[in-house]
């Protein structure tokens, strides 16, 4: 199947971005460098065209109810306009997939993975329950995110909605350059900033706006390159890498999100019975000693013997340093703990650190 | 894509400038391109042997980890120091600054006869 374009994708090209095919999507990888994309977010502020990601709408009275049952966070606690980062697990407790949830005056919308969208649907469809109407918009709807210490400067100029009243995990209906434009202080680089969702007819005008009105902010745009090693230097869990089935949000540190009390849900049993009996492996952030390149799937050794393998890992082009992320056994997984990866026969001398790995400035 | 005409090719998308008789070595433009952002570089040090079409170090990219192949048999005689602190220069100039090592050729008439003049390298790189 060849890879779908967003409606950005013109210019994407046009801008000379190198392409690649991710999650069944024609995406920009990056524009220029990944390094210099990913410092660029760090600095000031970036563009991403995240328009794969899907939207799925729920509607009708049982919508709540049937949301805190597919998802492991509370949907009841969820305020009108505020936005909430769960899962979905299966009934193992296997991961879904993550993802957000916003509530919205007339429905909750529901913002996944790409290349979990047709999973996901189908996942949703099958688990139906109550009066509850599905919708997938993703077709139709396109996504940027805006990120950096300038974004709110940024998008401020655009727009007549006053910013800074919109806390981390809120959002807003507004318009941005005219259009009209869901407003949500989220992201996923650990930067503060805005996801602004818009219909794909809008995004060419939202981007052309957003690019006139940058200059002065020292705006770039930022392929799926930077995306990355971003929210790894945050620790940020990449469906597909660090967390999938046959992981569990205990173990994949999303406990925070797991709400065990909230009454029944998809996956509690064993997420009760995993708490109980004390986790058998935790995702821990370690940090290469030296130069290294840690990279998915080496294996993470400890005292010699295999012990995990790596789920994400990149050279964080903030602390210039080989960062990853792997499962250890949790009786290995206190902050100090040499490990060693092993980087096709060559034996990386590792610790696993404090995570994010890196902290913004501001 | 730039190829340059004094340069002999590799299809592993290495390059070679032979000059009195030392052949300098980096990789193409198109192997930069393709492997994006270059963070680090590992080389033999002076005075190793390398041998035509074997590998004698990696280069490690954002995206990916490949090996750079020798061109020509012979004996290191220089590598570029620089690179170890800038290796961002391959990427910047891949034919001039981004230089990798200095090979001193054995049999350097026979294995020529291996290498791709620019117009061959260019069509393989199409």
């Amino acid at each position: 199947m060849a890879a779908r374009p967003t409606a950005l994708t013109p210019i994407h090209e046009k801008l000379g971005a190198k392409m690649v095919d991710f999650g069944g999507f024609y995406m920009p990888l990056q524009y220029t460098s990944i390094r210099a994309e990913h410092r660029r977010v760090r600095t000031t502020v970036g563009v991403f065209d995240v328009s794969h990601m899907g939207e799925f709408v729920f509607r009708g009275p049982d919508a709540e109810a049937f949301l805190d049952w597919v998802t492991v966070n509370n949907v009841r606690k969820l305020q009108m306009h505020q936005v909430q980062y769960s899962c979905a697990c299966y009934p193992d407790a296997g991961i879904v997939d993550d993802l957000l949830v916003y509530r919205l005056p007339d429905h909750f919308l529901m913002v996944v993975n790409a290349a979990n969208l047709e999973k996901d649907w189908a996942w949703f469809v099958e688990q139906k329950r109550g009066n509850c109407e599905f919708e997938n918009t993703s077709d139709r709807t396109s996504l940027l995110a805006v990120q950096g210490r300038n974004a709110e400067a940024l998008v401020q100029k655009l727009t007549k909605t006053n910013l800074s009243t919109i806390q981390y995990y809120w959002c807003v209906e507004g318009e941005v350059a005219t259009v009209k434009t869901l407003i949500s202080r989220t992201g996923y680089t650990g930067e503060d900033g805005f996801e602004l969702m818009v219909k794909n007819e809008d995004a060419q005008k939202l981007w052309g706006a957003l690019f006139d009105a940058g200059k002065e902010f020292d705006i770039e745009p930022v392929g799926l390159g930077a995306r990355d090693s971003l929210r790894l230097e945050m620790k940020y869990c990449l469906y597909g890498n660090d967390i999938d089935k046959t992981t569990n949000p205990l173990e994949a540190g999303l406990g925070w999100i797991t709400k065990l009390q909230k009454g029944d849900f998809l996956g509690r049993e064993p997420l009760l019975r995993v708490k109980e009996e004390g986790l058998k492996r935790k995702l821990i952030g370690f940090e290469i000693e030296g130069t290294g390149f840690p990279r998915p799937h080496y294996p993470i050794l400890s005292n010699g013997k295999q012990v995990g393998q790596v789920t994400s890992g990149t050279v964080s082009p903030m602390l210039e340093r080989g960062i990853g992320m792997g499962y250890v056994p949790a009786e290995l997984a206190e902050i100090g703990t040499p490990l060693e990866i092993d980087a096709r026969g060559h034996l990386l001398p590792a610790r696993i650190v404090e995570t994010p790995f890196y902290q913004r400035p501001y | 894509m730039n190829f340059p005409s004094d340069l002999l090719y590799t299809k592993d998308h290495e390059w070679v400038k032979i000059e009195n008789g030392l052949a300098t070595v980096g990789i193409t433009d198109y192997a930069q391109s393709e492997l994006g952002d270059i963070v680090y570089l590992q080389l033999p040090a002076p005075p190793g042997r390398v041998e035509q079409g074997r590998a004698f170090g990696t280069i490690e990219a954002v995206k990916a980890v490949s090996d750079i192949y020798a061109p020509l048999s012979g004996t290191i005689e220089a590598v570029n120091e620089v690179l170890a602190s800038t290796p961002e220069l391959v990427n910047q100039d891949p034919y001039g600054k981004g230089w990798m090592v200095r090979i001193k050729p054995s049999i350097l008439e026979t294995e020529k006869q291996n290498l791709l003049d620019p117009e061959a390298y260019k069509a393989l790189v199409g």
